[in-house]
């Protein structure tokens, strides 16, 4: 994707992304026919539909779509002196990839266990993070959506908020004062008398957990309360007049009406923890390697982008996979979800 | 005391309050097992809240909820013999109407087959058979209604509480409903506590009516004594249409009071015993004004305004002579129309003094 064939993708996206636009609308209103809603176009005029779609086609290519392409295009090559690029021995190649597996750009004789074991403790702990964050908001969440005053959700909202006023590494080495062993929580414990030793909260990862689950906790915080507010209260009334223990209203009624808010909540926080790098650098014990420190080492320790972009595609298109299973697992659709 | 033994309902001086406002105050009365019993009220005027506090949403207060003479103090609606249908209907849109007809024999523990079976025979009574798999969404406005029934009775409740269900259907279907719902009462004779603020539908439907005001139950008794004998000046104007005239007793004598108002000296059935000087209201039904009244008739002069021709009943609009412009409505069956003056003249109309009822005035007309 060099100079001459960058631009005129450049300029080319725009028009396939407009040329999409249409082409949906177009589909929307054979299917749908008379029911079909007052059509994009005819709603804002020809001038601004065209300037509006224009506008995101370009920022979506050129925010997103263009660096992860220029990302996975990185992936796929040699890393080269800066003299060889572009020369012969420029060629696409699985190498990178390879090293992710075998620890080596050429053997296949050795498993890479550090990076592969690092890659799927991120994912089953980010499972287990995405998991624990839930249980932490979901009781929260309902009682602030249905049973509480508006006043009061506006002061737990403030309260929720506040603290990310606060940079987020400031905010893991927060729980590096309170979870190191001379922090605070060590030292009253000690005081009382009730361990003789400190506790390495740090290196059994109680500390990485706890950072990670508070990190993205507002995500699924609002996702879930978003979900539950829309709940008519009489359902639950209902499901109780009908005699149903409050778990099971819960079971019933509550969560399958939450569901798509649930599975934003779960698919965003399961995302950004994946993908964290702050809580894990600050707070990883020293027993653990996260995935993200490694992708950061092999661009800026190791200085071979290439084999980053591989590891960072690598994490995305997991994460990707993973999370369309679950949402599959569950019967939510990707619509839902963006509601 | 027999009664209260065996009353499905007893309200023991229910009141309940919300800060410093009282939704119902200090409200007492027996339903018995098997009456179809309605609430008539305006809007705002603590139906609901009553209904919430037989069901256990709702703690009393003050007083006693008892259902079949068990103080239900401290016990949650999910322990009640009550089941409550919501003035939405509250089904389950995630479900398909069997599973929500289903659901609290599931609640209950019932296997498969016996809750299949119970939701076949409800789907039947309901009128809906074979309509189990659809979803909640794709009913119509009456059907979802039924489903709400159905899914009510599947617990087989001792008392089924219905809060204006009919509220949200169209005119011809409400009426429709209305005939069901009393079948379906009669099918499986419980207790039905209805609640209403369209008195033709608490009228036609109600062994016993409970009319409420601002949180008080101001008259209880069945459709004909409520509409004929009316306790208080708030009964008579919200039940049926009625001519209010407000003023003072001047005289009063056995069974009947004479009211001085704008118009000039009306008498009437002396009801509830005013003596004189007190402030009342003589209510006229429109139905028991006539034309050209004989001389035994009060009357009152006028001019005709406005004829509305109805079918079977027309309507007179008539504007009395006097001050305060008072109009008046009279209402004709078709037999009597050829004695209406035309509109625009001046006539006298009138009534029998036994067909006019002076009650307390209380606040009436002050809001
Ligand atoms: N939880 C509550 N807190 C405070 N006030 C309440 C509460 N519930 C009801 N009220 C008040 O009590 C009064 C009676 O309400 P209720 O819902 O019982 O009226 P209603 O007769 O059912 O009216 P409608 O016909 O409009 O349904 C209203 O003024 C309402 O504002
Ligand atoms: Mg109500």
């Amino acid at each position: 994707m060099h100079s001459s064939a960058g631009h005129s993708l450049i300029l080319a996206l725009p028009l396939l992304v407009t040329a999409g636009f249409i082409l949906f609308s177009l589909l929307e209103r054979r299917r749908l026919g008379a029911l079909a809603p007052v059509s994009f176009w005819r709603r804002n005029g020809i001038a601004i539909s065209t300037y509006l779609v224009v506008a995101v086609g370009l920022w979506t290519v050129i925010m997103i779509v263009l660096p992860q392409l220029y990302m996975i295009d990185l992936s796929l090559r040699p890393k080269l002196p800066p003299n060889q690029v572009g020369g012969p021995k420029d060629v696409y190649t699985l190498e990178n990839y390879r090293y992710f597996l075998y620890g080596s750009t050429t053997s296949t004789a050795a498993w890479n266990t550090t990076h592969i074991k690092a890659f799927f403790l991120t994912i089953g702990a980010s499972v287990l993070v995405t998991l624990l964050n839930f249980v932490l908001c979901y009781p929260l969440a309902f009682y602030m959506a249905q049973v509480t005053t508006r006043a009061r959700v506006r002061i737990f909202m403030l309260l929720l908020i506040t603290p990310y006023w606060v940079n987020e590494v400031l905010r893991a080495f927060a729980f590096r004062v309170l979870l190191g062993s001379q922090g605070v929580i060590n030292t009253i414990l000690l005081k009382l008398g009730l361990i003789d030793q400190p506790i390495d909260f740090l290196g059994l990862d109680v500390g990485l957990y706890a950072g990670l689950a508070y990190a993205y906790l507002l995500m699924m915080m609002f996702s879930l309360y978003n979900a539950i507010e829309s709940l008519d209260r009489n359902q639950v009334e209902a499901a109780r007049d009908l005699g149903a223990p409050w778990w099971y209203i819960h079971w019933s009624v509550v969560m399958p009406h939450a569901k798509p808010g649930i599975a934003s909540g779960a698919t965003l926080v399961f995302m950004l923890n994946a993908g964290a790098l702050a809580a894990p650098l600050v707070l990883g014990g020293p027993r653990t390697l996260w995935f993200t420190p490694i992708v950061y080492d092999r661009f800026y320790q190791a200085f071979n982008w290439q084999q980053g972009a591989a590891y960072a595609f690598i994490l995305l298109l997991a994460c990707i996979v993973f999370v369309l299973l679950v949402l599959r697992l569950f019967r939510v659709g990707l619509g839902e979800i963006a509601r | 005391m027999t009664a209260a033994l065996t009353a499905a309902i007893t309200l023991d001086h229910v009141s309940v309050r919300f800060g410093d406002f009282t939704a119902v105050d200090d409200a007492s009365l027996q339903i018995a097992p098997g009456e179809f019993f309605s609430f008539l009220g305006p809007s705002g005027c603590g139906k609901t809240t009553l209904l919430r506090t037989i069901s256990g949403f709702v703690e009393p207060t003050q007083g006693r909820v008892l259902l079949d003479g068990r103080d239900m103090q401290g016990i949650g609606p999910n322990r009640r013999p009550t089941a409550l249908i919501f003035q939405n209907l509250a089904l389950f849109p995630m479900m398909s109407v069997a599973d929500n007809i289903a659901y609290g024999l599931r609640v209950r523990g019932l296997s498969r087959r016996e809750r299949n079976a119970k939701v076949e025979s409800l789907l039947d009574l309901i009128a809906l058979p074979d309509q189990g798999g659809k979803r909640v969404d794709e009913l119509s406005g009456g059907q979802k209604q039924r489903v709400a029934i159905a899914r009510a009775l599947a617990v087989e409740p001792k008392v089924l509480l219905l809060d204006e269900p009919l509220s949200a259907l169209d005119l011809k279907l409400r009426q429709h409903m209305r005939n069901e719902l009393r079948a379906i009462q009669r099918r499986v004779g419980i207790t039905f506590i209805y609640i209403t603020h369209d008195q033709g539908e608490a009228l036609t439907m109600s062994d016993r009516i409970a009319v409420m005001n601002r949180g008080v139950i101001e008259q209880i008794g069945d459709g004909r004594t409520i509409y004929e004998a009316p306790r208080t000046a708030f009964v008579a104007s919200f039940v049926g249409e009625n001519n209010a005239f407000i003023g003072r007793v001047v005289a009063s004598e056995a069974g009947a009071a004479v009211v001085e108002t704008s118009i000039g000296l009306l008498r009437g059935r002396n009801a509830r015993g005013l003596v004189k000087g007190s402030e009342a209201v003589l209510f006229v039904r429109p139905e028991m004004l006539r034309p050209n009244p004989p001389a035994d008739h009060q009357w009152i002069a006028g001019q005709v305004a406005e004829i509305a021709y109805e079918g079977s009943l027309t309507h007179v609009a008539f504007a009395a002579a006097g001050t305060g412009g008072l109009k008046l409505t009279m209402t004709l069956a078709r037999g009597d129309t050829a004695a209406i003056p035309a509109a625009g003249t001046e006539a006298a109309i009138g009534y029998r003094a036994e067909d006019a009822l002076v009650l307390p005035r209380e606040t009436f007309g002050q809001d």
